[in-house]
Formats: C-alpha cells, structure tokens, sequence
C-alpha cells in the first residue's frame, strides 16, 4: 500500500459497521395464516429463541366469536456481538371463524398505522429517535393440507402485497412427499402469478460471484415458496445417532436442517443471514415511500392522481386506487397554510396586475407579466 | 327444513320382546340354518351402502374413501395435480358403483361435498348437506307410503357420514363444531382425523383428548351413539372405541410400496415409508374395521330405525298425524345415480 496514494475511505464500510453494531438492529417481522400450521413452532426454530412459551390455544367455541387480534412480542437476541432487536407481529384468530370476511382489514389497517407512525415522526420536530416499528417482512404461511392457495390466501396477499414484504411458505412440510411438494409449489407459483400478487423478490447476487455461488443463488430461488417443517426439539434419531432438531414419527425422523427434507434452511439463511437489511431498505424505500406519496397526494390534491412520480414505484399495480387515510393532523394544517399563503399571493399579484393596467395609458398594450 | 335441530330426538316405540319360555330342544331341528338362509338371500339382493364423505378441499377424503373399499370409487383421478376449481358453492355430487366380494354384491354410493369449508364466507355452508340428506329421507317415505309401493324401496339415505378434521393439533375449529351440532342429530358421524401423518404419537393423543372433550361439552353425539347401544356387550365395545379410539386418526393412500419384502399401501418420504395398514403408523384399519367389518349393518339400522323414523315422525306430525300424500312439489330428484 502506497502511503502517498492511499487516502482511507476504504476504511468506510468498517466505520459503518462498527456504528451499527453499536446501534444495534431492529427487525419486525409478522406472521400471518391460519391457526395449526405450525407458525410459532418455526418462529422458535428460526431463531432458536422460546418465543411461544406456554401458549394457551383457545377451543373452538372460544373461538367461535373471538376476533381477529394483533399481538406484539419483542426479544434481544445477541449473536456474534450484534444485537438485534426482533419484534414479532402475529394475528391470532386469522381465518378461525366460520365468516372471515374482510378479516384481514384489521392487519392492513396495523400496517398502515406503523406508515402513519412513522411518517408522523419523520415531519415532527425532534428525528433523533424515532422508532422504526414498521413491519418489515410479513411470513405468510400456506396450508399444505389445501391444493393450492385458498380464497382466504389470496384475498389476504392481494390486500398485503403493496404494503409489506410478503415471503409465502407452506407450513408443515412434512405432511407431503417429495413430488406432491413440487406440484403444490407450482401451483401455488402459477396462482400467484395469475392474481398478479407480487411477492418478496429476493434480489440478483452481485454480477462478480463466482459460477457456484450464483448457481446455488438460483437453485434455491427455484425453492420458493420454501416448504418447512419447523422443530423445538432437539432428538436422537436411532439411525443417525447424532442429536438434530427434528420430529420423531413411527416411521422415521423429519430432520428440519436436512435440506432433503424441508428448505427450513433456505429460509433462514435467505430471510435472515442473508437479506435482513435489504428487508428492511425495501420496506422503507419501496413501501413506505409509496404509503408517504399516497398520503400526501391525496391531502394536498384531493382527487387528482400524479402519474409520474407513481411511475417512479415499479412495483405497483397501474391501476391502485389509494385508500382513504386517516387526515394527519401536523402535515394537513401545514399544507392548508402553505395553500392560503399561496391565494393570498395570488390575488395580490392580480390587484397588482389589474392596477397597473389601469395606470397604463389606455390603448397601449401591456405586457403580460 | 332445518329446524329439526334443537328438539329433543322422539323415542320410536319399540315393541316389547316376547315373553319366551325356555325349552330344551330335544334332537337337533335345524333352526339355526336361518343364519345360511338369509346369508344366501342377501348374497342374491345385495345390499346397498351409501357413504358421505364432508370436509375442507385437499384433506384426502377422495383418496381415504378409495382406499377404504380398495378401488376406484370415488371421483379422483390418479394424479397430484388436481386440476378443478374450488366451486363458489357446496355441491353434492353421488357416485355409485357396485363392487363384489366373496359373492356377495354391494352397491356403493359415495356422496362427496366439495366446496365445503373452502370459502371466505362459510356462513351456513352445511345447509345444502342437511338439505339432500332429508331429501332422501323423503324419497324414501314417499315410496314407503305409495299404495302401490315396490317390493324393495331403493335406500339412497346417507348411512354413514365420514367428517374430516383438519390435523391442526390445536382443537376443533369453530366450522367443525357447528358442522356437527347441526347435523350429528339426522344423519350418522363419524369424525376422522385426515392426513395424520403429521402427527407425532403424542401431539395424536393430545389432540384427540381435546377433540373428544370439545364434542362432549358441546353435546355433539358422533356414531356410534350412547343412547343407541343395545345391551351391556354393546356398551362396553362401543365405549371402548368412543373413548379410546375415535375420532380415528388417518392416512390414506392409493400407491404402493415395497416394505420389508412385501407391497403396502403407502406414502414414501425421505425419512421414511408410512404404511397404511400398519396399525403403528395410523389408524385407518381400525376405522376400515369399524365402518366395514362390525359396525356397516348397524350404521344402516340407526339410519333406518332412528334418524329415518325421527324424520319420518315429524313429517307425519306436521301433517297432522296424516301420512304425506302429494308431498311438496320437490321433484324426486334424478340427481341420483
């Protein structure tokens, strides 16, 4: 290294790495389907924490008038001298009852609250420490009872899709075999292409990874949605004798780490080795920016619609309608007052037009201003 | 129709058994040929079975159904790319075959309800199922009370009705108790516990400790019925499997494989071969067992002692005790095979 030429910003991205690892990192995640697939079983599996402990199922006539609630759980994990904050987003009671009609609405609605939150603390006067409690990655799980995404699925993806990251897995892997996996994933593929649902897109690895890298990248792009099979605990299968995490059945062990057996690993190194962070840029350069545009569209234009700066957001649908928002009080009365000034200006510059033409001789054209 | 829920069911009279005296026989008379004589009669007849299959898409109802009767009666195709859409409504959709063994023929009608379950909405969807079921009850009392009827009244009563829960290992969800509470009192149930192979041994025990409680507490009489057994040998067969056994937790398959030397039917995963049949991995020969080969007459003898007569009484009674001559304009309906 040449120390006349050597300036030091390579020194950066460590810089930037030792300031977020003092930050420490947060991530929300929520998960969402209907009871029994076996959500909370792989959240504890997915990072090894005990998040569901002792958990207390309602019966079903319980259940028959419950409604849909949202439940917040937060845990530090540490690993490796990072911190992460994890904050876990889940919907007991979705698809349960007999009418699920627009049950999804009171998530939609959650989702857009944390926009709103945010956008809120974004024009507020102190921005030192806002909390980002935006939902960051919403895990939908599929029935692998069902032959395919069910009415409940799509109508859920379909309100959802622009509004979170949505990463489709079917639960409970284990109730299928090899090639009923493969026709359930295609299909599933094929109906989510046909409803138009756009789902996580896991981004292209960098052009200078090597063959292998890049193959392996594909193969397990190929995976989705993942099938998993999720385990908390840890057994002793007779043959291998070697602990793994896995479900002990008559016939054999489900090893939940064997990749021949579930893609529970692709997930997790997909979901959170590898694409954490970008998780989180896209929730906040994608959809929140487009919640924010939508917002403020249709307070300071009501009706009109900008066409192009919603070009600008590939990933929407040209024909959205934006939702009705809830008024927000500051920004509102600051774009009301910012349109009075802008009047009051206007019918200035008119007097002051409509007196200079009075005072010009009269037959002499004036120059328009 | 479906207000024949809340009532109390009405006791059919029952004849009182005639006073016998106990002689002793004094050389061999031959009175137990009975036995061979209706054997032989019913092999000529034959007898007719028909059984309703009620449960979300994708639970295996198809598949169970064919592997129950090992043969092609229900309306699956052999492939795992079911190509049909869920229907918007629930259909009722009876397929008859006849099938034979050891010389004796039984018509077999498998009565499939998809739709069922599948919707957003599923307000209400069992009324199309109660509905057909009495529509039967009906056909039947029509040809019962015909002047001129026929020697042997075709029986298209549902006999049996297999209800599929979904392997959730939590409890019953709030579908399947209102499912059962409607229709528990007009035909009989039978519930399974569908796709169990994805249940360790003890998340199955659990799950059906829960089920069973569920069902009591909500007062929900599955098959076979306490109030129905006849004597105390009855009781005790019929209290082991109600409190053990069911519901039956099952797989079903149509492939098969070979297993130690020998072909079983089965389902071949990575970690393993679960075997149908074999009584460590589910329990579907305990429910074959129990449906075909001890319980398939009694399953018809309920229907057509119990339910059949309850309905038959509250239709002679909202006549006013007369027998239904020109009943509703309903068709009889040629939706049956």
């Amino acid at each position: 290294m040449q120390d006349k030429e050597y300036v030091g910003f390579s020194a950066l991205p460590s810089q930037l790495h030792r300031k977020s690892v003092k930050k420490g990192f947060d991530f929300t995640l929520m998960v969402a389907g209907e009871s029994g697939l076996g959500k909370s079983t792989l959240i504890n599996s997915l990072f090894l924490t005990n998040l569901y402990e002792d958990r207390q199922v309602p019966e079903a006539s319980a259940r028959l008038t419950r409604t849909l609630t949202i439940e917040r759980r937060s845990v530090e994990i540490e690993e490796g001298g990072i911190k992460v904050k994890l904050t876990l987003v889940d919907t007991p009671g979705f698809g349960d009852a007999v009418d699920c009609s627009d049950c999804w609405l009171p998530v939609v609605r959650f989702i857009e609250e944390q926009f709103e939150q945010y956008l809120r603390d974004e024009s507020g006067l102190n921005r030192k420490n806002i909390q980002d409690s935006r939902v960051h990655c919403c895990l939908y799980f599929i029935s692998p009872f069902g032959r395919g995404l069910r009415p409940l699925d799509v109508a859920f993806l379909r309100a959802m899709h622009e509004k979170v990251n949505i990463i489709p897995v079917i639960g409970k892997a284990d109730a299928l075999m090899p090639k009923e996996t493969q026709a359930l994933k295609q299909k599933i593929r094929d109906q989510l292409k046909e409803e138009e649902i756009n789902i996580y897109q896991f981004p292209e690895c960098d052009s200078d990874e090597d063959e292998e890298f890049k193959r392996q990248d594909a193969e397990m792009k190929e995976r989705i949605p993942f099938a998993v099979v999720g385990s908390s605990e840890v057994v002793r299968d007779g043959g291998t004798s070697r602990p793994v995490r896995g479900r002990c059945y008559s016939w054999g062990t489900v090893e939940v780490e064997n990749p021949h057996h579930c893609d529970f690993l692709n997930l997790r190194r997909m979901l959170v080795q590898t694409h954490l962070q970008d998780l989180k840029e896209v929730t906040h350069d994608l959809l929140y920016e487009g919640y924010r545009a939508r917002c403020l569209q249709s307070l300071a234009r009501p009706g009109a619609r900008d066409r192009t700066s919603r070009s600008k957001l590939s990933r929407q649908s040209a024909t959205e309608i934006p939702l009705p928002m809830l008024p927000l009080a500051e920004t509102e009365k600051l774009i009301r007052e910012k349109d009075e000034e802008l009047r009051r200006m206007q019918e200035m510059l008119e007097k002051m037009q409509a007196q200079m033409q009075q005072s010009q001789a009269p037959g002499e054209q004036s120059d328009s201003l | 129709m479906s207000e024949l829920v809340p009532e109390p069911r009405p006791k059919p009279a029952v004849p009182m058994k005639p006073v016998s005296i106990n002689s002793n026989l004094l050389g061999y008379v031959g009175i137990d040929t009975i036995i061979e004589q209706m054997r032989k009669k019913t092999m000529k007849t034959g007898f007719d079975f028909n059984i309703m299959v009620v449960g979300q898409s994708g639970l295996g109802k198809s598949t169970l159904v064919n592997t129950l009767f090992k043969s092609q009666v229900s309306r699956k195709a052999a492939s795992w790319n079911r190509e049909e859409k869920i229907p918007k409504t629930v259909e009722i959709k009876a397929i008859g075959h006849v099938i034979e063994e050891g010389g004796v023929k039984m018509k077999l009608t498998v009565i499939d309800t998809p739709g069922f379950g599948d919707q957003i909405n599923n307000e209400n969807c069992w009324e199309p199922i109660e509905k057909y079921i009495n529509e039967q009850y009906e056909k039947f009392l029509k040809e019962e009370v015909n002047i001129a009827r026929k020697k042997r009244i075709p029986d298209t009563r549902v006999h049996c009705c297999l209800y599929f829960i979904s392997p959730t290992g939590h409890s019953l969800r709030p579908l399947d108790l209102e499912f059962m509470k409607h229709l528990s009192k007009v035909v009989n149930i039978i519930p399974v516990i569908a796709k169990a192979d994805t249940m360790t041994l003890e998340e199955k025990s659990e799950f059906k400790q829960r089920v069973r409680k569920e069902l009591e507490v909500n007062g929900i009489e599955f098959y076979p019925q306490k109030e129905f057994d006849e004597d105390l040998e009855d009781k005790t067969e019929n209290d082991k499997i109600r409190q053990e056994s069911m519901p039956f937790a099952v797989v079903g398959s149509d492939k098969e494989y070979q297993v130690n030397g020998k072909r079983v039917l089965g389902r071949k995963t990575p970690w393993g071969i679960i075997e149908v049949e074999n009584l460590n991995h589910c329990e579907f020969a305990l429910l074959r067992d129990f449906v075909i080969r001890t319980h398939l007459q009694d399953l018809k003898e309920v229907t057509h002692n119990i339910h059949y007569e309850t309905y038959r009484a509250k239709r002679l009674n909202d006549n006013g005790g007369l027998p239904p001559v020109s009943v509703d304009t309903e068709e009889s309906h040629d939706s049956n095979p």
